[in-house]
């Protein structure tokens, strides 16, 4: 079973995120970058997969240079290949383009089944996944946190929760699923596989590599353009409620919601 | 040129779903705002008698898509009926509800059409006879504006409980059209074979009015108890830090915060929640805050409408006795 892990490199989440002088744009200069934490849980259930059926993991990422350290990290995790995807013409593209240079990019390559993160949690789109699946020609499943591969392997059944319920979804692969917490709990990379990633291949590839043109990718050809970035709406101070005892503070609170929050 | 203003209503089970309420409302005023129509899409099975009472909220016509194979909702269904339809009619703006399924169908809808799309929106505008739409993206710690450039229909899918629902008019009726599309069954490549039901009745932290959250202050699972209680009494649902989570007290779908669900409901109650920066940025557009915690140095006080320094444990039960007063 050869399986495709997508990944994309985020800002950490305990990063404090500044919009830039430009307003288009966030202030990197600090930023701790980490592997997409939802695409860890794809690049983890592929490994789990690889375990029980063999075949190959091969990781794909797309973004600056820098994205090599998330691809290692995939390799020292287990992952048989890396591939990134890299361009200057790629910088500031949107969702839609980055699923067309991963299309391009994994047409190529033999797969049963493709994973990615269910969003990103840098700009929460959600898109590229099905985006994805949609260029490959595949189905798709979105949110997913149970994935069971048929024996045979050649189907997959998935659990997708969504608003008070959970749906089991099959189809026949090949297919794409889209990871969720809750699927499984990544490994660490252990001192052995670090020191195996750094001898594992991993390619580069430019657009014209992938045979696409670079002027349908990038800031120029973005479908939805940003016209600004801007701060979230500030919070103002709120009060602390009064009172000797933690009990005199709840029914202080109480009184609260109910004659000045009307919300009780 | 593209015209009007479409949204997809949201059913589960042939009942129409509130977050279908809220982007029909706001369609309504994205189209008086460009002075144009408002025509609801309706997707599923034996569901035509939903159609007409969604001009009660602002639509101008209703299209009813009736097929055994639109019942329950798949992607791969959803996606061929409605990119034919919008094929066909060409509308100017095409609006979603951000739900778990809205974000489904409107991701590869988008990439069927070939399409720009904003995702989880939380306001809308017309300039310029164009969509400007603003949403949150780091879970919230920026918020960006954008428009759409050569892309049409104009697609995007509002947050649920942000939207305001216009007062029903039980005056106004939709002009219901049954609508005319191919399904081809070889497009169909997914089954749903199980569904199993969230028993608790419980309202999924997205939709909820209220929430009463508990984080690593809570010290053990047994502990959720006593914010169980509290909810009951409320009405509110229980979410969970990411910290309470990752220690197996919760799970993973009670999640609040950047790797888990951005809620907003009216009333956030954080409990023994210090306030760690991707906490916050899950739940920080909530209406009322409500923050207990011993520690007053807590972040999550500075975010608080209504801070409590106590112990949680001393507080909530108190707490859960004295709302009942005003019930």
């Amino acid at each position: 079973m050869n399986i495709i892990c997508c990944l994309k490199q985020v800002p950490d989440t305990e990063a404090q995120i500044k919009v830039a002088s430009d307003a288009k744009s966030i202030v990197t200069d600090d930023i701790k970058w980490v592997m997409n934490p939802y695409d860890e849980y794809g690049v983890e259930e592929g490994l789990r997969l690889k375990e029980k059926f063999g075949g190959e993991v091969t990781v794909v990422g797309l973004g600056p240079k820098r994205v090599t350290e998330s691809i290692r990290t995939a390799l020292a995790m287990g992952a048989d290949k890396g591939m990134l995807i890299m361009d200057d013409a790629l910088e500031g593209s949107d969702s839609l383009a980055v699923a067309k240079a991963l299309a391009a990019a994994i047409k190529g390559l033999e797969y049963d089944l493709v994973f990615s993160g269910q969003r990103g949690v840098d700009d929460d789109m959600g898109v590229v996944g099905a985006n994805l699946a949609e260029f490959l020609g595949i189905p798709h499943f979105s949110v997913i946190d149970k994935v069971e591969v048929s024996e045979d392997g050649k189907s997959v059944k998935v659990n997708r929760p969504i608003e008070g319920q959970t749906l089991v979804i099959e189809s026949n692969l090949p297919a794409l699923v889209t990871a969720q917490k809750g699927l499984n709990e990544p490994r660490y990379a252990s001192l052995p596989g670090i020191m195996k990633a750094k001898k594992k291949p991993l390619e580069e590839k430019t657009l014209s590599d992938l045979g696409l043109d670079a002027a349908e990718f990038g800031e120029g050809a973005r479908k939805v353009k940003i016209i600004e970035l801007t701060p979230p709406p500030a919070r103002e101070a709120g009060k602390i409620v009064e009172g000797e005892t933690p009990q005199e503070k709840a029914a202080e609170l109480a009184k609260l919601l109910h004659e000045e929050a009307k919300i009780i | 040129m593209a015209q009007g203003v479409w949204t997809i209503a949201e059913q589960r089970d042939g009942e129409i779903r509130k977050v279908t309420y809220e982007i029909v409302s706001e369609g309504r005023r994205l189209a008086d705002a460009l002075g144009q129509d408002l025509t609801v899409v309706l997707l599923g099975s034996g569901i035509k008698d939903k159609a007409a009472e969604l001009g009660q909220y602002g639509a101008d016509r209703v299209l009813v898509a009736d097929d055994a194979r639109l019942e329950p909702y798949t992607t791969d269904a959803y996606v061929s009926v409605i990119s034919e339809l919008v094929k066909a009619n060409d509308p100017a703006i095409l609006l979603i509800g951000a739900t778990v399924e809205g974000k489904d169908l409107s991701a590869r809808l988008s990439g069927r059409l070939g399409v720009g799309m904003a995702q989880d929106c939380t306001a809308f505008s017309v300039e310029d006879g164009n969509l400007v739409a603003t949403r949150p993206i780091y879970a919230g710690k920026a918020y960006a504006k954008v428009t759409f450039e050569n892309s049409w229909p104009q697609m995007a899918t509002a947050r649920p409980k942000v939207m305001t629902i216009n007062e029903p008019d039980t005056g106004k009726s939709a002009e219901v059209i049954d609508a005319s599309f191919s399904l081809d069954d070889s497009a169909l490549k997914t089954r749903v074979v199980d569904t199993s039901k969230d028993e608790s009745g419980k309202v999924d932290l997205t939709e909820a009015d209220k929430i009463v959250s508990g984080g690593r202050g809570m010290k053990g699972p047994e502990n959720y108890k006593i914010l169980e209680d509290l909810a009951d009494v409320i009405g509110a649902s229980v979410g969970a830090s990411r910290s309470a989570v990752d220690a197996g007290w919760r799970p993973h779908t009670d999640q609040v915060g950047q790797t888990g669900k951005v809620v907003s409901p009216n009333l956030y109650i954080a409990c023994g929640i210090s306030g760690a920066i991707q906490h916050l940025a899950g739940m920080s557009t909530s209406k009322v805050i409500v923050a207990i915690n011993k520690d007053e140095d807590a972040p999550i006080f500075q975010k608080a409408d209504y801070g409590v320094v106590a112990d949680l444990f001393d507080v909530v039960p108190v707490l859960t006795e004295e709302v009942k007063k005003y019930l």
